[in-house]
């Protein structure tokens, strides 16, 4: 504290090195992702984007299943997203409004359902899957996705709703609204932000989970359950630029939900 | 305009044995500003809510104006609130939230505006009106939410605690406008409040409750001056009351109180408590204080008692002593500059009909005519 | 179910709940939580028992044949070992890095904005393309090597099958980069429900930093790095998609042989079995840091 600059510089220097250890990896996935095939074989390889080509991104989007797997990815997605709210969203204005008995114990089960690997749904759900005709399609995994994010989507909302004085409502009806029209002109503007930031949450997960996709599909693959299956016996190319496909959605998801991650990976997690 | 009557409302909930309002009846007069106080938990807010219709009494009834509003919901009862947090919606500007009751009540756009227009200048919001309340200070946001309750024109102003949150100075002074606007509104109004000096400045009359039920109600100054209970009068006042035992004794037709190894003249209404146990209590700026012993002997001035002084507090306006008079510790206000310093002897007294008396059992004021 | 008292939550005053409606046949928010409920026991508590069916019923009756192949099974005992050495080795790497990252958050430096951004992203990462981000770099022509070779080193190949250490870093490393966010979000989020005036006041007292990180700061994070803990460890427990994009079967974990026997040896018996495994260390470690948690209830804050 003697010397505050000294004290800042190594602050500054420390989050530098961490900020490469974070970044450096992105840049080069990137930078391999939209590499040449040719300069892809060469050794040692390029670090600067001397070589810039789209060659391997467009080879990977034309191979066998990846167009069909990123449709189906999107059309889980949205499935995923449409339904845990449709089922969360409820749950979380009861959470946040009403005190009951069976509270307690339904909040224990939402974090106890949080403890379950995904392992331990999936292989029984896709004998389930296989007796109901659910197996293979995306509704089977779409119905997994949900169940997965449900319990965040309801602790979310949850808090969003809690972050709405009550008082306000009471507001809205002593000068002339009804409950409906208090909900919808008070409540719901200012819930809106953080139940969209409940839904890429859970769209996100969705565009993520690899292990249940894979295990419930056979042809309908979602895009990282195709990468994933298609592993062993493809090129190194082909699993570069499937990385930065991958990858390119989290940039954007985080871009536009940095003022809630604090709430939704942390606050509601107690 | 319209007056409330309050009858018999019971208010039970269920997390608690107790009850919130214990059968409480009060009659609000048309134009009439009464305030509710107490110290937390004694129930006002909850009787205020259920005036709201944000409560639901579990018995008893509520009219406005004539009307039972008992089962109505809180839109229909005509009525309008400032809350505590103020309430506004952030997510609105000014203008829309001034509005808000007028919009909800489909008042046509010409009249909405000219309407919030007069609101914002009887605030002085006139700069503020297309802000987010989230660029306000808190006594703006304070004047936002006043200006929302006063447009539309209710039939009763409500207020719970619209002062608490805002920080010494500015309450004075939003108190002092508060008062003037509602006076220039003649709306009828129930304020709720647990700042006692709030209370007697502002209401016409003023509500003590505690547990549950109204102590006591009257104007400030009766209240004040002739508490029902020594909670009333405890509660009431900055300092509050002074309380202390004594005994009544008959010095032939004349009743005395005997405090300590001293007695004080009593009123002749007391002769009623002789040899019995009385509990006096006196307000500090009735007590009379001298540092200069009075002549001893015979033909001296009966009734001067001495005390210890213990702290010494100069307010400006005048000096408050604590002085230990025999077991029992007593505010007494001085003139300011009174010369005393911690350890000083000082001399007391009160003249009769300054001193209220209750009994020791019960707590409640001796009947005295 | 008229028990269920409907009735909003108590707030800050109390001499004020908010309203009690009148009780009606089935309760609103049971009524609320219903579908939920529902839905979760749906998919969550009937497969279990289906789990549980398949591991342990074979085509006549009751069987512990499927047990005695997963453990038979000559990956299996290395999966449970690499799963617990990851779990050992991670996981405090992890916490002491995530906390250096947000103490230096702490310190408010120019920037702290962009770095947050930077080290959060990794969030919305799946563990898939973790794995396939740090492939390009620890495959034998991949970046590392040619750094080092610009540098005039011979490379290595790190992911070699009979280099088991390289092999175990790198998936180490790509989990490091990859879930240490997850840690600092939790604990961010801690820091900021800490008033600064204990802190403060530790400092007017004479505490240097450490002693202040300590006896102040670390004692009143204790809830949010418990929560951290309970979920991380379940999480790591889960590793897989990192560990098949660096190194395919070469390091095996548990829920990795959970899908090589299900998707390439066809035997979802055994698959349930495997998973049923994973399901009790979870449930083991969550209790066992719920139950340190109810010893310590004054930390809970």
């Amino acid at each position: 504290m003697r010397r505050p600059w000294a004290r800042a510089a190594a602050v500054q220097a420390a989050c530098v090195a961490i900020t490469l250890f974070m970044a450096v990896p992105m840049y080069l996935i990137a930078l391999a992702a939209l590499s040449s095939r040719e300069s892809l074989n060469r050794f040692p390889l390029p670090l600067l984007p001397t070589d810039l080509s789209t060659e391997t991104m467009s080879a990977f989007l034309r191979s066998t299943g990846v167009v069909p797997a990123f449709l189906n990815s999107l059309q889980v997605g949205l499935g995923t997203l449409v339904l845990s709210l449709l089922v969360g969203v409820p749950a979380g204005w009861a959470l946040a409004r009403y005190a009951f008995r069976g509270k307690e114990p339904y909040q224990l089960f939402l974090l106890l359902t949080r403890a379950l690997p995904i392992v331990v749904l999936s292989v029984p759900l896709a004998k389930v899957f296989l007796t109901s005709g659910l197996y293979d399609t995306t509704y089977a995994v779409t119905l997994l996705h949900t169940a997965l994010a449900l319990p965040t989507t309801v602790l979310i909302t949850a808090a969003v709703f809690v972050g709405v004085p009550r008082d306000q409502e009471e507001a809205a009806m002593i000068f002339g609204a009804t409950p409906v029209q208090a909900f919808l002109r008070v409540v719901v503007p200012q819930a809106l932000p953080g139940v969209a930031a409940a839904a890429m949450f859970a769209f996100v997960l969705s565009w993520n989970e690899v292990l249940g996709a894979t295990i419930l599909t056979l042809n309908q693959r979602t895009l990282p359950a195709q990468v994933l299956s298609t592993l062993s016996d493809s090129p190194l190319a082909y699993r570069f630029a499937g990385g930065l496909a991958l990858v390119l959605p989290a940039l954007l998801f985080i871009a536009l939900m940095r003022r809630y991650l604090l709430n939704m990976w942390g606050a509601t997690l107690r | 305009m319209a007056e409330v009557v309050v009858r018999n409302l019971v208010k039970t909930y269920a997390a608690s044995a107790h009850r919130a309002t214990d059968d409480v009846s009060l009659e609000v007069a048309d134009g009439e500003f009464v305030v509710l106080v107490g110290p937390s938990g004694c129930g006002k807010t909850t009787l205020l809510r259920m005036v709201a219709g944000l409560e639901t009494p579990d018995s008893g009834t509520v009219h406005i104006g004539g009307r039972d509003v008992t089962g109505l919901p809180a839109r229909q009862r005509r009525v309008s609130m400032v809350f505590q947090s103020y309430a506004i919606f952030p997510h609105m500007r000014v203008r829309q939230n001034i509005g808000f009751g007028l919009a909800m009540r489909k008042v046509d756009r010409q009249e909405l505006e000219r309407r919030v227009q007069r609101a914002a200048e009887l605030l002085q919001l006139e700069d503020y009106l297309d802000r987010f309340p989230a660029q306000l200070s808190g006594g703006q946001r304070q004047r936002v939410a006043v200006a929302r309750a006063i447009v539309v024109d209710a039939d009763v102003l409500l207020m719970d605690e619209p002062l608490s949150n805002l920080d010494a100075l500015l309450r004075l002074q939003f108190r002092t406008e508060l008062k003037k606007l509602v006076r220039q509104l003649g709306t009828t109004t129930l304020y709720v409040t647990h700042d006692q000096a709030e209370a007697m400045s502002l209401g016409d009359r003023v509500a003590v409750m505690r547990d549950g039920r109204i102590a006591q109600i009257g104007t400030p100054l009766a209240v004040y001056d002739r508490p029902d209970e020594q909670f009333v009068g405890g509660f009431l006042g900055a300092p509050p009351m002074n309380f202390f035992p004594a005994q009544v004794r008959l010095r032939g037709a004349d009743p005395q109180l005997v405090v300590g190894e001293d007695t004080w003249p009593a009123p002749a209404h007391l002769k009623a408590y002789a040899d019995r146990s009385v509990l006096v209590g006196v307000r500090a700026e009735n007590i009379q204080v001298t540092a200069d012993p009075p002549a001893a002997g015979p033909g001296a001035q009966p009734g001067w008692s001495a005390a210890v002084v213990e702290v010494v507090e100069p307010t400006g306006a005048a000096v408050l002593l604590t002085v230990r008079l025999d077991t029992h510790q007593l505010k007494v206000q001085a003139p300011p500059g009174f010369p005393a310093r911690p350890d000083d002897t000082v001399w007391l007294r009160s003249a009769p009909e300054m001193l209220r008396f209750f009994d020791p059992e019960t707590s409640l004021a001796l009947v005295t005519t | 179910m008229t028990e269920l008292a409907d009735q909003p939550v108590l707030r800050e005053r109390p001499d004020r709940p908010a309203p009690r409606r009148p009780a009606r046949r089935v309760p609103t928010p049971v009524l609320l939580i219903a579908p939920s409920l529902i839905f979760m026991t749906a998919l969550f508590v009937w497969p279990t028992v289906v789990a549980v069916g398949q591991a342990f019923t074979g085509d006549d009756g009751p069987t512990a044949a499927y047990v005695r192949r997963m453990v038979d099974d000559p990956s299996f005992w290395p999966a449970v070992r690499y799963t617990a050495l990851l779990i050992v080795v991670l996981i405090p790497i992890q916490f002491a890095f995530a906390l250096t990252m947000a103490l230096l958050l702490r310190e408010r430096p120019r920037f702290a904005g962009v770095y947050f951004y930077l080290w959060v992203v990794p969030l919305a990462i799946s563990d898939l393309a973790a794995g396939l981000v740090w492939l390009s770099i620890f495959t034998d022509r991949g970046y590392l090597n040619s750094v080092l070779d610009h540098l005039g080193v011979a490379g290595y190949s790190w992911l070699q099958f009979d280099h088991p250490v390289t092999m175990f870093l790198a998936v180490m490393v790509a989990e490091l980069w990859r879930a240490t966010s997850l840690v600092l979000v939790i604990v961010v989020a801690g820091l900021q429900g800490i008033p600064k005036d204990y802190d403060e006041a530790a400092a007017v007292f004479g505490a240097t930093y450490w002693q202040r990180l300590r006896h102040v700061l670390l004692p009143q994070l204790r809830p949010s790095l418990q929560v951290a803990v309970i979920l991380r460890t379940i999480l790591a427990l889960q590793t897989f998609a990192v560990a098949q994009a660096l190194t395919g079967r070469n390091l095996p974990l548990l829920v990795g042989e959970t899908y090589r026997w299900y998707n390439a040896l066809l035997n979802p018996n055994v698959a349930a079995a495997l998973a049923l495994v994973v399901l009790g260390v979870s449930l083991l470690a969550a209790a066992g840091y719920l139950r340190l948690l109810r010893e310590h209830p004054e930390a809970r804050g």
